[in-house]
């Protein structure tokens, strides 16, 4: 049989974990799993070009090609990054050659784990997918085995199997929703089948089925009421984990709630579920925008930063409608590759300066030009100041909600706007003012950084027609 | 539906709902153990009745895994630690006994008016397996949140999982794959669940989660 782009994106992580768990030297280790990533993200890419058929059990269409593409070009920078952080890593002695082993086979599995996800053509597959992914950040996140680490690690596993297990409770009452209509079996849990029968399901089950779905994915989507492991995941894990997270993990659930809309969109008598995803979208932002001003570690600064993005981007999806969902899925791209960016300028920084308290950092751009201005230049992005990406995208969903919605609109803008004050005042500390800390030069990797950045820049100013028209056909698919 | 398969049926999910309420008000851990291995105990028998009821084999499968993995290996296991840990004396409540049972039946009810309310489309059986099923998951979660001891918070983690194998079962016809993976799915968060308990143990020598609560990620 040959193996199509689809099997393999699934297949070379799948293989690549095998690998590296069998290989000592982290050297080598990294320089594979960089390679393993490249090649995965090759196969992404052909996608595009090659379309392949969907099966029963694996799925493409312009939705998940735009998710995959995304995740597997950030997994692939990621590891760039993460050779050298983790060379840095070994070299001070926070981490030994076993645990590194196991770090690169985890890297992969959840490479592996957020592919199956996102191309899963199975409702149940893809909850066994995001649950894989889960359970290899958690083991991730632990991998320091500090105090705070192990609390953080724990809290994750509580919240995220607690999440977990109300998604499956939806998933359940979604095949329960089908069956009457399609049959017994494993059709009425395959998405293709679902979508085209789902007018006749049962619209009190699909109702109560979302709520749990919203419940559970929303969990791991870090929205706001069920946002608490989200922090203490990202400060305490390795750095190139919290950039996976934030600019990965997150965009997975997502995609699966995104999935769930659209089936109840199909629906004529089930709620709709966009006033559900505006609520808790508004909540997010404008919490976590207050929520800013507090942080004293940078880790857990720009972990609260992925909240408020997150809730944004759910909340443009909540609105709906050709434009904000455009809105909503540049913003996703734009903040995944910004905040990845981000974490991959603070976890040099933080190595650099030997901690992660912004008190004890100070005028890096003098200490350390590049890392600083990269900072800078990230968090100018990240706050969503014109010419960048993320300026676009956030005056995108909130132009299109003043047509509709004003009120909504104004609450969303003062909680960007509130971020952006928290940011550039704790910003104005790290990066400016006289310097602190250890001046040592960096040994940094700052490709993929820039790569990033660079990718954000010229989306604010000029963006290819061929990406728009892209854009506007998955926009029109979710409704 | 004949009206005994139903009765049974009925009764099995029902004692699981009380095994629950149950788990909350225990407070020695090798008791709570013993409750959620005869949960477990429980499940496995409703499962295979479910098999029976509904002629499906494969569920037999999953009965056989609820009573191999959840009655015995588990609770062996967890009481092994617990015995290493030393820890058998007590569990640590954040909420009163009183108050739980209270939060507790109100987490039924709720269920039950809210499965029993969307379902009249359903099967009775079906209906009513949900609703119980639904009660289980909230009482586990209750009792997650009531507890501060990792192995307790464990056990409830686990008797939740039961409450969704039951729902899963249920669902007349659910494929296979979903079933084996629920079971595969308990099997790796208890392998993880072991490993943390352990790197606690070492670290902390405590399984008490208050310990861990000292170590915020922000110290003023």
């Amino acid at each position: 049989m040959i193996i199509d782009a689809l099997a393999g994106v699934l297949v070379i992580p799948a293989a690549a974990a095998a690998l590296l768990a069998a290989l000592p030297g982290y050297r080598l280790s990294a320089r594979l799993n960089v390679f393993a990533a490249l090649l995965t993200f090759m196969t992404a890419v052909s996608l595009f070009f090659i379309e392949p058929r969907s099966g029963p059990y694996l799925l493409v269409d312009d939705l998940n090609k735009v998710f995959v593409v995304l995740t597997t070009f950030v997994a692939f920078t990621t590891s760039v990054f993460s050779a050298s952080y983790i060379g840095h890593e070994i070299e001070i002695g926070r981490l030994t050659p076993t645990f590194v082993r196991f770090y690169h086979a985890m890297y992969q599995i959840l490479m592996f784990a957020m592919n199956l996800a996102l191309v899963a053509n199975n409702i149940g597959l893809m909850w066994v997918a995001i649950e894989l992914a889960t359970l290899t950040t958690v083991l991730m996140v632990g991998i320091y085995r500090t105090h705070e680490a192990l609390e953080a690690a724990w809290k994750y596993f509580i919240l995220g199997s607690v999440g977990i297990a109300l998604a499956l409770f939806g998933t359940i009452l979604v095949y329960m929703a089908a069956r009457p209509v399609i049959g017994e079996g494993v059709d009425a849990m395959v998405w293709t089948v679902l979508m085209t029968r789902a007018a006749k399901f049962d619209p009190a089950l699909l109702n109560v089925a979302f709520v749990f779905l919203l419940l559970g994915y929303g969990t791991k989507v870090g929205l706001a009421p069920l946002h608490a492991w989200l922090p203490d995941a990202h400060a305490e894990g390795p750095t190139p984990i919290s950039a996976v997270l934030s600019g990965l993990l997150l965009n997975v659930a997502l995609y699966a709630l995104l999935r769930f809309k659209m089936l109840l969109a199909l629906n004529p008598a089930a709620i709709a579920p966009g006033p559900l995803m505006v609520i808790m979208g508004l909540i997010s932002c404008v919490f976590a925008a207050l929520m800013l001003y507090r942080r004293r570690d940078i880790k857990r600064m720009f972990a609260y930063s992925s909240i408020e993005h997150m809730g944004i981007i759910v909340f443009a999806f909540g609105m709906g409608g050709p434009l904000a969902n455009f809105a909503g899925l540049l913003h996703m791209t734009m903040h995944s590759l910004t905040k990845s960016a981000i974490f991959f300028a603070v976890g040099h920084i933080a190595q650099v300066k030997g901690t992660q308290k912004i008190a004890d950092m100070g005028g890096l751009t003098v200490t350390h030009p590049v890392l600083g201005w990269g900072l800078v230049l990230g968090v100018v992005a990240i706050a969503g100041l014109p010419p960048l990406g993320i300026f676009m995208s956030e005056f995108l969903v909130v132009s299109s909600t003043f047509a509709r919605a004003p009120w909504l609109a104004t609450i969303l803008a003062l909680g960007i706007l509130v971020a952006l004050g928290a940011l550039f005042l704790r910003l104005n500390t790290i990066a400016f003012g006289e310097p602190r800390g250890p001046a040592a030069p960096a040994d940094a990797s700052y490709v993929p950084m820039f790569a990033h950045l660079g990718l954000v820049l010229m989306a604010g100013i000029y963006m290819p027609p061929a990406l728009v028209t892209g854009f506007q056909n998955v926009a029109r698919l979710l409704g | 539906m004949n009206a005994l398969q139903f009765d049974v049926a009925h009764l099995l999910a029902g004692l699981l709902v009380l095994l629950s309420f149950m788990q909350l008000y225990q407070d020695r851990l090798y008791a709570l153990l013993n409750i959620f291995a005869l949960h477990a105990l429980v499940l496995a028998a409703s499962v295979a009745w479910q098999a029976f009821v509904q002629d499906a084999p494969h569920l037999y499968l999953t009965a056989l895994i609820a009573l191999v993995f959840k009655a015995i290996v588990i609770p062996t296991a967890l009481h092994r630690i617990i015995v290493r840990l030393g820890i058998h004396r007590e569990i640590e409540t954040v909420v009163g006994v009183g108050p739980a049972m209270l939060l507790g039946m109100g987490l039924v009810a709720l269920s039950m008016v809210v499965m029993l309310r969307v379902t009249t489309e359903a099967d009775p059986l079906a209906r009513e397996d949900l609703a119980f099923a639904l009660s289980v998951v909230l009482l586990g979660l209750l009792m997650m949140v009531t507890r501060r001891n990792a192995v307790s918070q464990v056990i409830g983690f686990m008797s939740l999982e039961n409450g969704l194998v039951l729902a899963a079962t249920g669902a007349k016809g659910m494929p296979l794959v979903v079933e084996i993976s629920v079971a595969f799915s308990v099997l790796i968060a208890f392998i993880v669940i072991g490993i943390f308990l352990f790197r606690i143990r070492e670290r902390f020598d405590t399984v008490d989660l208050q310990a861990l609560d000292r170590f915020r990620g922000e110290r003023r």
